[in-house]
């Protein structure tokens, strides 16, 4: 931190990588306001206007709840627009792109192999036949929302994959956030897909990697607890892989 | 190929349910949907109340009905706002049926809360956050149907018209910065509103009005452009929104007596919080949000709001809820006002200020979604019906995204099926000519010295000063006659940034540009309506004039200032009345 004049600032050092021109990241520093009320996301804001327009990061709601705006601030995946400049000073704030993505520019990583393993979970209510809309709602009290509620939570910000040690070793682990969004549909008593979305998961020996030592719960501001739900689904897969050892035998007809 | 049946722009809440409608229409149907943001980063995302819809015995379709109406101050179309209350609980519970995770009662039906302006409790939620749990339901269940292809990153940037047809639009990816076609044999706008035109605003850094600056340049008008919604209660400083739901629940809001001044304003008087009919519905907290906005300003000329670092505040008052209530019905607004305002509604008042919250206004267009021109539907938030009217009841909004959006949807499928296969070269043709107009004006142009964020600044402030809360005509012709300044300034701007890559300077100023087109519209519109209705204020014409002014506005694009033109209200069985709030004690 500095105190020019009236106005005390802060130093951001920002990852910079313009594909079209450059081939390695640099970093660049600027100076900007430090204001009680400005998060991070305000001073990438200010440098974009007045500073440097060829910035380029991701942002939309600015409360925390579109997941657009994960980066890493001194090496920790944070929302940009729920991360404080004053509970950084006095010292300077290095802002970088979410670690364990590719990036494509900037503070902007690509969403690609997320998007992919979204997609993979079959993340929507899979049902034999849905009941007509004229019988109305499907039941459901308030003890059984509370079952998948916290899983429901989750905003897609990332922050879990960036903070994951497997997946940053071995990015074809379908990771945290899929696999919480996947335990939210499974324990969900609408939903009739879990054996489908079992199959998908114990295809990942990712999940077998994770010791559970819970960084992507610590980082998640939704607290989604996606390490609570790949504990959870161990625990089902483990028993489906003594049932299915077992019923064949068993139910012999 | 970029070639398919059905455009969509915008994948909030209303692209996604008219993606869904269209596919379920017939699935041979293949659906773009071309959205500048990843879906379910769309501001849907933000909605906190909840969503409107008659379920419960109780209630009735006419009350849904009537309310609407009288919160619209009679300029919604009574015909759709009918059908609007009829299909509304179904959409509802197709949504249930999809996995949203309604808040529900101890007996596993779906739960409602009361909301603004409505005589009855009838707005579903998500605790608070509906409006995320919504998009993320329609987004996931939109993954399973083969027929959607996602544009994800793209940015629409100008229909694409031939033979009298819409057929699709340019696009920029901005991964690439390439232009391109993305073809259709019809195209829904999709893109929500624009409060980003003001300088203080719940919406989110998206919501600058793209679609309606693209339909309003194809000839397609703005109907009711003049009438935007202010919010009462959003956080100073930021704009974040404290939702209406906090007041549902029974939070009340204060002056710096501690008063609650509600009732000197014609809403009705306060019972005692412990009452056990507090909130009364459709009085003092929970009347409509222009007359709350409206009597903020009165108390500040009265000197009777707080000096806040961001200007004046009220308080809103949730502590008599209690810590259990508040995490179990609002624990976002907890969530927010702790992290953003530094303090903890359970201990102490929130500070709040009317905040630019929605546009009742949009492009015109029938119950089905469609348009003045041919192949080209909207729906949602940039679309005007006008189901809203002159003031839009809070919750009516998300019940919108799905009634219209899939309305829009089975529209535009309908269309696509009658048209004959597409044509890609004169599209094609069209989209040389989009891409060379954006390069030669922001990519390799030479000498600006315009700012966006100057021009930005000054735009929103502008429609501050006089397209807000209170306006008259010397305000109004001052921000006109600025807003054609800037729109000259505009051809003067400069970019610090030339390449494509993810180029989100060339974005913004994009995004600019349409703003600087919503907001001649309003102004311009505003002018033009010269008495008092619902959110438009004037206070050269305080009174509501139905002999001149029931009617929806509709603004064309000029060459200088718009046209503003005027169309018929449809009034069916409830004639035009007195609007009447805090009466319902009495019943
Ligand atoms: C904070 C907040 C709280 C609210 N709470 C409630 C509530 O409780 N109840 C209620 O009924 N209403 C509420 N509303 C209003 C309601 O949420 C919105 O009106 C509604 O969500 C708008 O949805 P939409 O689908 O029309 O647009 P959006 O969700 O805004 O989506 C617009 C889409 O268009 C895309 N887009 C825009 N421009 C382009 C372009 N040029 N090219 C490509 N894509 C583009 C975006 O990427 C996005 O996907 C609230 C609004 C706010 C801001
Ligand atoms: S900008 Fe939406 S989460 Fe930060």
């Amino acid at each position: 931190m500095s105190n020019s004049g009236l106005q005390p600032t802060i130093d951001l050092e920002v990852y910079r990588y313009r594909p079209e021109q450059q081939a390695e990241p640099t970093y660049d520093t600027f100076t900007v306001p430090l204001r009680d009320e400005w998060v991070i996301l305000d001073a990438l804001n200010y440098i974009k206007d007045e500073l440097d327009g060829s910035l380029s990061y991701r942002w939309s709601c600015r409360m925390g709840v579109c997941g657009s705006c994960g980066m890493m601030a001194n090496g920790e995946p944070v929302l940009t627009c729920a991360a404080f400049l004053k509970s950084y000073a006095p010292g300077s704030i290095r802002v970088e792109p979410l670690a364990n993505f590719p990036v494509a520019r900037d503070l902007i990583i690509s969403m690609d192999d997320f998007m992919e393993k979204m997609n993979r979970i079959q993340p929507w209510i899979i049902t034999d036949e849905e009941k007509p809309l004229e019988e109305g709602e499907y039941l459901q009290t308030p003890d059984q929302v509370d079952e998948y509620k916290q899983f429901s939570m989750c905003i897609n910000c990332l922050l879990c994959y960036s903070a994951c040690p497997i997946y940053g070793m071995e990015p074809s682990f379908i990771g945290p956030a899929a696999i919480a969004l996947a335990q939210r549909y499974n324990l969900d008593s609408r939903d009739h897909g879990q054996e489908t979305r079992m199959d998908i998961l114990s295809t990942d020996d990712g999940i077998w990697q994770c010791t559970f030592v819970g960084e992507c719960s610590e980082v998640c501001p939704e607290n989604v607890d996606p390490a609570g739900a790949i504990q959870r689904y161990k625990v089902t897969s483990t028993n489906d892989w003594w049932k299915s050892k077992l019923l064949p035998w068993t139910s012999k007809q | 190929m970029p070639v398919h049946d059905v455009v969509i722009v915008g994948g909030g809440g209303a692209g996604l349910r008219a993606a869904i409608a269209v596919t379920e229409t017939d699935p041979s149907l293949e659906v773009a949907l071309v959205s500048k943001v990843y879906p379910m980063r769309s501001h849907t995302v933000a909605a906190e109340g909840g969503a409107a819809a008659v379920i419960k015995d109780h209630d009735s379709f006419e009350n849904h009905i009537f309310d609407t109406i009288s919160g619209g101050d009679w300029l919604v179309d009574q015909d759709a706002i009918e059908l609007f209350v009829n299909e509304a609980p179904n959409e509802l519970v197709q949504l249930e049926h999809w996995g949203c995770p309604w808040s529900r009662e101890p007996d596993g039906k779906v739960a409602v809360r009361p909301f603004g302006g409505m005589k009855k409790e009838r707005t579903w939620y998500a605790a608070d956050k509906t409006g995320f749990h919504m998009l993320h339901s329609l987004f996931q269940t939109s993954l399973k149907y083969p027929g959607i292809v996602p544009y994800d990153e793209w940015f629409a940037t100008t229909l694409l018209i031939h033979d009298g047809r819409c057929q699709g639009v340019a696009a920029l990816e901005q991964r690439t910065g390439r232009v391109e076609v993305i073809a259709g044999r019809s195209v829904i706008i999709c893109t929500g509103g624009a409060g980003k035109v003001y300088p203080f605003t719940t919406n989110g850094a998206i919501k600058t009005g793209d679609g309606m600056s693209m339909a309003y340049r194809a000839g397609v008008p703005l109907k009711d452009m003049e009438f935007v919604q202010y919010h009462p209660t959003g956080l100073p400083g930021t704009g974040i929104l404290i939702t209406e739901a906090a007041r549902g629940e029974g939070g009340i809001l204060v002056n710096s007596d501690g008063y609650r001044y509600l009732q000197d304003y014609n809403l009705g008087q306060p019972l005692d919080v412990s009452d056990s009919n507090h909130p009364v519905k459709k009085s003092m907290e929970l009347g409509p949000r222009d007359r709350l906005s409206q009597a903020f300003i009165h108390e500040q000329r009265k000197g009777r709001t707080i000096k806040g670092k961001f200007g004046d505040v009220v308080y809103l008052d949730v502590r008599h809820l209690g810590e259990k209530i508040i995490d179990q019905k609002i624990p976002f607004v907890r969530e927010l006002a702790s992290k953003y305002a530094g303090i903890d509604p359970v201990h102490e008042p929130i500070p709040v200020r009317p905040v630019l919250h929605y546009f009742m206004g949009g492009i015109d267009t029938d119950k089905t979604g469609s348009t003045s021109l041919p192949g080209l539907y909207a729906a949602g938030e940039v679309a005007c019906v006008s189901i809203n009217g002159a003031n839009r009841l809070g919750s009516n909004s998300l019940t919108e995204l799905l009634v219209f959006g899939a309305r829009a949807g089975r529209a535009a499928a309908q269309f696509a099926l009658e048209q004959s296969p597409t044509e890609l070269a004169p599209l094609r043709k069209q989209v040389v000519d989009e891409d060379e107009r954006i390069t030669k004006s922001y990519l390799t142009k030479e000498g600006g010295t315009e700012r966006i964020s100057t021009i930005r600044t000054e735009m929103r402030d502008t429609m501050e000063d006089g397209a807000g809360i209170y306006r008259s005509e010397e305000g109004l012709k001052n921000t006109c006659n600025k807003l054609a300044e800037l729109r000259d300034r505009f051809s003067n701007i400069s970019l610090d940034d030339r390449s494509l890559t993810y180029n989100t300077e060339l974005i913004s100023v994009l995004e600019l540009d349409a703003m600087l087109d919503v907001a001649e519209a309003v102004a311009h519109s505003a002018r033009a309506r010269k008495e008092s209705r619902g959110s438009h204020q004037r206070t050269d014409h305080p009174v509501r004039d139905d002999d001149s002014y029931l009617m929806h506005s509709m603004a064309y694009k000029g060459d200088g200032a718009p046209k503003i033109d005027y169309k018929d209200v449809v009034i069916t069985r409830w004639p035009p009345g007195e609007r009447v709030y805090g009466q319902e004690q009495a019943e």
